[in-house]
């Protein structure tokens, strides 16, 4: 398959730069910089810097703005959740994917086709970002980081409760908890809230800029306070949030005995919470769990699924069974923002 | 169950000793009888359930799954009873209706009675009913119960220790009277919590926690003085006991015990035999148990055909004749000897075996030296000193005014293994580890050069899962990822040709002969020793190389 292949039956093509729309030409989360983009969301697997032009939502561009500075991109263009938008001989349109603030699937369609580009996405309520919508197509591409039947993410709230309890039980002990810089720590934030912590909730600088951002958004975090190097060691008892690779950090061993948390659908696996050295896994998820991608897949009506990233294997065979023509694209690059260390944050 | 399966996952995270002490104390202080006794005999291995085993539970979740699915499912989670607890079909969530009637999930002594008392024709059910009821974390203790691997990084010692914290007593105590305990252990928790005795226990032919020995580096040598030890030859068997005595009616009770006081008497009834018989009276043994044909101790694994079988008929007995070398004498006509120095238990251990002569046993005999180095001498050429070199694998240094001290003391007995073997060989498959490794690539399989039809071609000769760091773990599993050139399964194959090929220093015991592999040979107890980055795969070892080695194995006999 080369870029720009015009014999493709679909409106959609993989490739090795991402999925690539001729008929519009442009790429959806292109893995390398190329001339016009369509972005699903910021996590930085998906978004990266220096396209030409780049089309999402008001939400994304702003948070790669933060993140990559103003200059991320030649030209920017917001688009609004439905809104439809004519590039080339197709219509584009974006609607909540319930990833993380600004997240959308992408709808491309002509006369004869509609596919949908879903990005990451998950079906769980999510008090910090619009909860996903069914988009009714021809083929659904779909990601499949939790692709097994095992996943299965828990009520977050209970989740969050152990964390809760675990600070009553421990208070000479500081809770830190590594959830990712966007989405995670800020939907970690409000469900702390509304379990009903009243404290303060401590952060690591890294998460700063993001959740002052969702804050201005209009999220209520309550107080929110950033972590000072000389004050780690008074935060017995406390909730700290900080980005995952901070766990391991020189930077976490100054706090009184901490309890390492992760907040993340791997920590259903029992393995990978011991292998990470986590003492309370928090199985919550920006992902969809098996169930919810089985039941994205069949609410889209789709005849045709393909699988982005992730344990794509076992969604395909099971998409199989159910008469669906499946198919793995094997796009190398995409990770999964639960697992890979953080990037450098700017 | 939900307490008890609480406790299993909080241990299972919990990193720290000190920590599992805690919460295991915490859990049998506030939890009722008979819970916390079935907990106990979970944990110290003394639950067994007859019928329910880790196929019934296969069976039970292929009714429930799609094949394929628990097959990628089990490969990824690597860890069976995860795999199903996560897999089982959720019940829906009753409780969280107000008004919720559904009743409480059952108790740990409830499933542990289930389990026990149900008729095998209806386990099934039974089992698939208490699974049902349990939510995700009482489905996984569950399943770890049945297939009676807890893996939450509790011994028996440990939680025996736990124990004796609660009762402020030696951990020992405790362990002295275990062989006379059964679950729930009532009476040991009301000795325990001063409402009763200490149990009395009546077994005549009881195990005595074995003494272990530490390893010793080299660098120990220079602060141990020779004139405080013996040495013996560390013989290539398995360590055990061997114990008789007489019950309330003076019928004679004999045991064989393995180190961990697992009764082996039914896979050794030649030894049963010898140790019941008249001339052996009332005493315990410890020593190792070999496989001895004229005289002549054979390799481990002409052992290995007679361990863990249930039955043994004639045929298999006499072409593999166990025998008992024996190392020490912890008890003797009733007498406990274990508070006698090491010298005075070897000068009893040597009249009683002149003396009573029972069959099968004979004495372990010392290793001679004036000083580290004539002692390093021998330990590197076993047969000089007289050894049976290919049953030796190293020597065992005591001090001659040990006391017999269960559990592994430092400063009393040290093992000096033998150095081992090393070989140059090229990775050639890599498959997904299970548990604490699911998900990385760490059971290699590896290969030595040979001449094949068309030139040099690589032949596995072994696997190994261990020896690395965690860091060099992730760079194995980054390599395995970056040059595969096949998969099957879960096993990738990598790129092994005299131009690219990651060379490992494999370290193992011995070498010897096997049809079952396509190389004809089969290594003991490999190991990844070190990762030759820097090492050309076109010179890594060859088959002769390994060859070689059965043959200088052979030589010391």
């Amino acid at each position: 398959m080369s870029d720009g292949s015009r014999s493709s039956p679909h409106l959609l093509t993989p490739t090795s730069a991402g999925l690539y729309c001729a008929a519009g030409d442009f790429y959806i989360d292109p893995l390398r910089a190329v001339p016009r983009a369509l972005i699903t969301h910021a996590h930085s697997d998906h978004a990266r810097r220096g396209h030409g032009a780049v089309l999402a939502t008001r939400e994304t561009l702003a948070i790669m703005a933060l993140r990559y500075g103003e200059a991320f991109c030649a030209a920017r263009q917001i688009v609004g959740y439905g809104q439809a938008v004519r590039l080339g001989d197709v219509d584009v349109s974006f609607h909540p994917a319930g990833h993380v603030l600004g997240s959308a699937q992408v709808l491309v369609a002509n006369r004869r086709q509609r596919i949908v580009a879903s990005g990451d996405y998950k079906r769980a309520a999510d008090p910090t970002c619009a909860l996903f919508e069914p988009v009714a197509c021809d083929v659904f591409i779909s990601e499949a980081t939790f692709g097994l039947p095992v996943f299965r993410h828990p009520d977050a709230r209970r989740e969050v409760d152990k964390l809760i309890a675990s600070c009553a039980m421990f208070p000479d002990r500081a809770h830190l908890v590594g959830a990712y810089s966007l989405g995670k720590a800020q939907r970690m934030m409000a469900l702390i809230r509304q379990a009903g912590w009243e404290r303060p909730i401590y952060i690591h600088g890294a998460l700063e800029k993001i959740t002052d951002y969702y804050a201005a958004e209009g999220a209520d975090f309550g107080e929110i306070r950033k972590v000072a190097a000389a004050e780690r060691s008074k935060l017995a008892g406390e909730i700290i949030l900080c980005p995952p690779s901070s766990l391991q950090d020189v930077w976490s061993r100054k706090f009184p005995d901490p309890v390492a948390a992760f907040a993340s659908g791997w920590m259903r696996v029992r393995a990978r919470a011991r292998q990470r050295g986590v003492e309370l896994p928090l199985v919550i998820s920006d992902h969809a769990d098996w169930d919810d991608l089985c039941a994205t897949i069949r609410e889209s009506q789709c005849a045709q699924v393909w699988i982005t990233h992730g344990e794509a294997e076992a969604l395909v065979h099971w998409a199989s069974t159910i008469g669906l023509d499946a198919r793995p694209l094997h796009l190398m690059g995409y990770g999964d923002e639960e697992e890979v260390t953080d990037e450098a944050q700017t | 169950m939900n307490r008890f399966a609480q406790l299993l996952d909080r241990l299972a995270f919990e990193h720290a000793r000190n920590g599992k002490l805690r919460i295991l104390t915490d859990y049998f202080r506030h939890t009722d009888d008979p819970d916390r006794g079935y907990a106990l005999a979970a944990m110290t291995g003394g639950l067994i359930f007859q019928h329910a085993k880790a196929g019934l539970i296969r069976t039970l979740i292929a009714e429930r799954t799609d094949q394929t699915l628990f097959e990628m499912s089990y490969d990824y989670v690597g860890d069976l009873s995860e795999t199903v607890a996560l897999l089982w079909p959720a019940r829906p969530a009753q409780s969280a209706f107000i008004g919720d009637n559904s009743p409480p999930p059952p108790t740990l002594s409830e499933i542990v009675e289930t389990l026990r008392d149900t008729p095998k024709a209806v386990l099934p059910q039974a089992l698939a009913g208490l699974l049902d009821q349990l939510d995700e974390t009482g489905r996984w203790a569950l399943l770890k119960l049945i297939t009676g691997g807890l893996r939450i990084g509790v011994s028996a010692r440990l939680a025996k220790t736990a124990l004796a914290l609660m009762g402020e007593l030696e951990p020992d105590a405790i362990e002295e009277i275990w062989p006379g305990l059964a679950p729930p252990y009532l009476d040991l928790f009301a000795w325990i919590e001063g409402r009763a005795d200490k149990p009395v226990v009546s077994d005549p032919a009881p195990f005595r926690a074995a003494m272990l020995a530490h390893a010793l580096e080299e660098t120990n040598l220079a602060s141990l003085d020779p004139e405080d030890f013996v040495a013996e030859w560390k013989w290539d068997g398995i360590r055990v006991q061997a114990v008789a005595g007489y019950d309330d009616e003076g019928v004679v009770v004999g045991r064989l015990y393995s180190r961990t006081g697992e009764d082996i008497s039914g896979a050794f009834p030649d030894v049963l035999e010898a140790i019941c018989a008249r001339n052996f009276g009332a005493a315990a043994i410890d020593g190792e148990l070999l496989i001895v044909r004229e005289g002549r101790v054979e390799s481990f694994g002409a052992l290995q055909q007679r361990l863990n079988r249930k039955k043994v008929d004639a045929k298999l007995i006499a072409e593999y004749p166990a025998h008992v070398r024996a190392y020490d004498l912890l008890s003797e006509d009733g007498q406990d000897l274990r508070a006698l120095p090491f010298a005075e238990r070897r000068m009893r251990l040597t009249r009683f075996l002149e003396t009573r002569t029972p069959s099968r046993f004979d004495l372990s005999p010392l290793v001679p030296f004036s000083n580290w180095e004539a002692l390093a001498q021998a330990r590197r050429d076993p047969a000089s000193a007289g050894g049976d070199a290919g049953a030796i694998e190293g020597v065992m240094l005591k001090r001659v005014d040990s006391l017999y001290v269960p559990g592994r003391p430092t400063g009393p007995w040290w093992k000096w293994k033998r150095d081992p073997f090393t070989l140059d060989a090229v990775l050639m498959y890599a498959q997904r580890g299970h548990g604490k490794r699911s998900s990385f690539y760490s059971d290699y399989t590896f290969g030595v050069w040979r001449e094949g039809v068309q030139g040099d071609e690589l032949v596995p000769v072994g696997k190994a899962y261990f020896g690395f760091t965690d860091a060099d773990l992730k760079l194995l599993d980054k390599w395995v990822r970056d040059h595969t050139t096949n998969r099957f399964g879960p096993v990738r194959e990598v790129e092994a040709n005299r131009k690219i090929g990651l060379v490992l220093e494999v370290a193992f015991e011995g070498v010897q002969r096997s049809t079952r592999h396509k190389s004809g040979v089969a290594m003991r107890f490999p190991r990844v020793s070190r990762i030759r980055w820097d090492k050309p795969a076109r010179d890594a070892d060859r088959i002769e190389a390994v060859e070689a080695l059965i043959g200088e194995r052979k030589a010391g006999v």
